[in-house]
């Protein structure tokens, strides 16, 4: 049964971390990073082809996760497969022992290291969630009967300071009526639009995990304001950190802010550390949230 | 219409080149390629000189009335036949329908002077948007006349993406998100907007597309060729323009 599924609906404050596999075929440094975050996360995220960059999948890398002694959260980005493709990795990841789905669109390849390459986009994350869905009732997206069904814990992502949020709102919703059960939140830099999400998103019965980015450098808040779709981050955040003597260590106590301020009102945190293990474990521990 | 670009010259060069040919045919179209300041006898003309800049002849060019009709570009090829049997090449600056038909109209060698790029809609003289994929299997019906399956960079039914910053696309960040335009459209008009849309049946799509009007009158071989075993084919683009007796060649 998924630790991470149990914790939620125990009405437990889940913490999650993040793992990008590697461009080439040795899980060592992942792994280590595993080893570093595993300890304090309930369960740990494994991205599939990044920004549209290539990486080792994300199926092998949530097994090397597992068998490594921790849970991981196995994504499923919509972008580089059709339904075909998608349906069979669902089943071949519930046997190897998965339990965790995030199901997300995608970026477009357009933005990332292939740029020529064809966005397949076949499935939306909504219809794939409704898809995984129907496989944990046993049938695939035909409706024909499976021979041996999973029970993932279906997850989606959310984006509470996307405006319009109406729309937001409304495509969150259709996620919840397809079955997702737990959102993680893109990164979250004003508390209000998070309460105002959480509030609209809490009649659909899903749990809400609140994205943290650490901001560890005025390079890394460039990167996201230029770069990155659908976040901006804030001009007060933004100048904190810039005019810090330190800002790796400011941006760990703006998240550590952040993280004790969103326990009054998310189901947990998913903490994007950007490569400082570490920091994600000081945060942990420093707001409070180490089981 | 079809929209058509200019094509990189080298290349072009390079196809001629590649075959030695010291003397090209050029064909134009009256219907798309004109109004796309592509094909027209303007840039037939500018096609015409810039060939001769490179030492070779042309020995005729015409812009047929509508390129990618196989009877029109026949009768336009026997009209020339003269000029055509004199080159050793044929230029067409019209879409990919415009050159295979001339390719199906003389046995020289045809060449596309031109890149097809997409269905447009003509929003002023000039310029053109893609907002139609001929998909197949439309979903205009609930999506307030805007499709996502063309206008969002990702064709997702169900959007927005994530990536959707101030209601404006993530990929192309000068417009607006289409989801957003949609769901807007569909509230404006008082329509239900929480069901989400299932997925798309790809198969109608299914290449080469093809439509018989004609019954009885085709072939056995035509008949099965335009009917998928797993598919039900839909008449979705009848080539309602076709003028009488375009298979009297």
């Amino acid at each position: 049964m998924s630790r991470l599924r149990e914790a939620l609906e125990r009405g437990e404050f889940v913490v999650t971390g993040e793992v990008a596999p590697p461009l080439g075929t040795d899980l060592g440094a992942m792994l280590r990073s595993v080893e570093t975050i595993g300890p304090v996360c309930t369960a740990i995220n494994v991205t599939d082809n990044q920004g549209a960059t290539l990486h080792l999948s994300s199926l092998a890398a949530s097994l090397a996760v597992l068998d490594a002694g921790y849970e991981p959260i196995f994504q499923q980005t919509c972008r580089d497969r059709n339904r075909l493709a998608l349906q069979s990795d669902l089943l071949a990841a519930w046997t190897l022992g998965l339990e965790n789905v995030l199901v997300v669109t995608g970026d477009d390849p357009r933005g990332g290291d292939h740029p020529q390459a064809k966005g397949v986009f076949d499935l939306d994350s909504t219809q794939l969630i409704e898809i995984a869905e129907g496989m944990n009732q046993g049938h695939d997206m035909l409706g024909r009967d499976l021979a041996g069904s999973p029970g993932f814990y279906i997850g989606a992502a959310a984006f509470p300071e996307a405006e319009p949020w109406d729309i937001q709102l409304l495509r969150a919703q259709r996620k919840a009526a397809a079955g997702a059960r737990f959102f993680q939140t893109q990164a979250i830099f004003d508390i209000d639009r998070f309460a105002r999400a959480a509030a609209d998103l809490r009649p659909s019965g899903v749990r809400l995990i609140a994205g943290i980015l650490l901001l560890r450098s005025p390079r890394v808040i460039d990167f996201i304001n230029e770069r990155l779709a659908g976040l901006l981050v804030p001009d007060g955040i933004a100048g904190r950190i810039r005019s810090a003597s330190d800002p790796a260590e400011e941006a760990v106590q703006l998240a550590i802010e952040q993280a004790v301020a969103l326990k009054e009102i998310a189901d947990g945190v998913h903490i994007m550390p950007l490569g400082l293990d570490e920091a994600l474990v000081r945060i942990v521990d420093e707001a409070g949230l180490r089981r | 219409m079809i929209i058509t670009k200019p094509r990189d010259w080298a290349r072009i060069k390079r196809n001629l080149d590649e075959i030695g040919a010291k003397s090209v045919f050029i064909m134009g179209c009256g219907q798309c390629a004109t109004v796309a300041d592509t094909g027209g006898e303007k840039e037939v003309l500018q096609a015409k000189a810039a060939l001769e800049q490179t030492g070779r002849t042309v020995t005729g060019w015409a812009v047929g009335e509508v390129a990618c009709h196989l009877g029109g570009t026949k009768l336009e090829a026997r009209k020339h036949v003269g000029d055509l049997d004199a080159a050793d090449a044929v230029l067409v600056l019209a879409c990919g329908a415009g050159v295979q038909t001339m390719a199906d109209s003389t046995d020289k060698p045809v060449f596309p002077g031109l890149e097809s790029v997409f269905l447009g809609n003509v929003i002023r003289h000039g310029v053109f948007e893609e907002r139609c994929q001929m998909c197949g299997d439309c979903v205009l019906d609930a999506t307030a006349g805007i499709c996502p399956v063309t206008t969002c960079p990702k064709g997702l039914l169900n959007g927005p993406c994530g990536g959707m910053w101030e209601g404006m696309c993530e990929v192309l960040n000068d417009r607006e998100c289409t989801h957003v335009r949609i769901q807007r459209r569909l509230a404006a008009q008082g329509r239900g907007t929480s069901a989400s849309l299932p997925p798309k049946d790809f198969s109608a799509k299914l290449k080469p597309g093809s439509v018989n009007l004609r019954g009885e009158r085709a072939s056995k071989r035509a008949v099965r060729a335009a009917t998928p075993k797993a598919a039900v084919p839909k008449a979705t683009a009848p080539d309602a323009a076709a003028p009488e007796g375009a298979d009297d060649e």
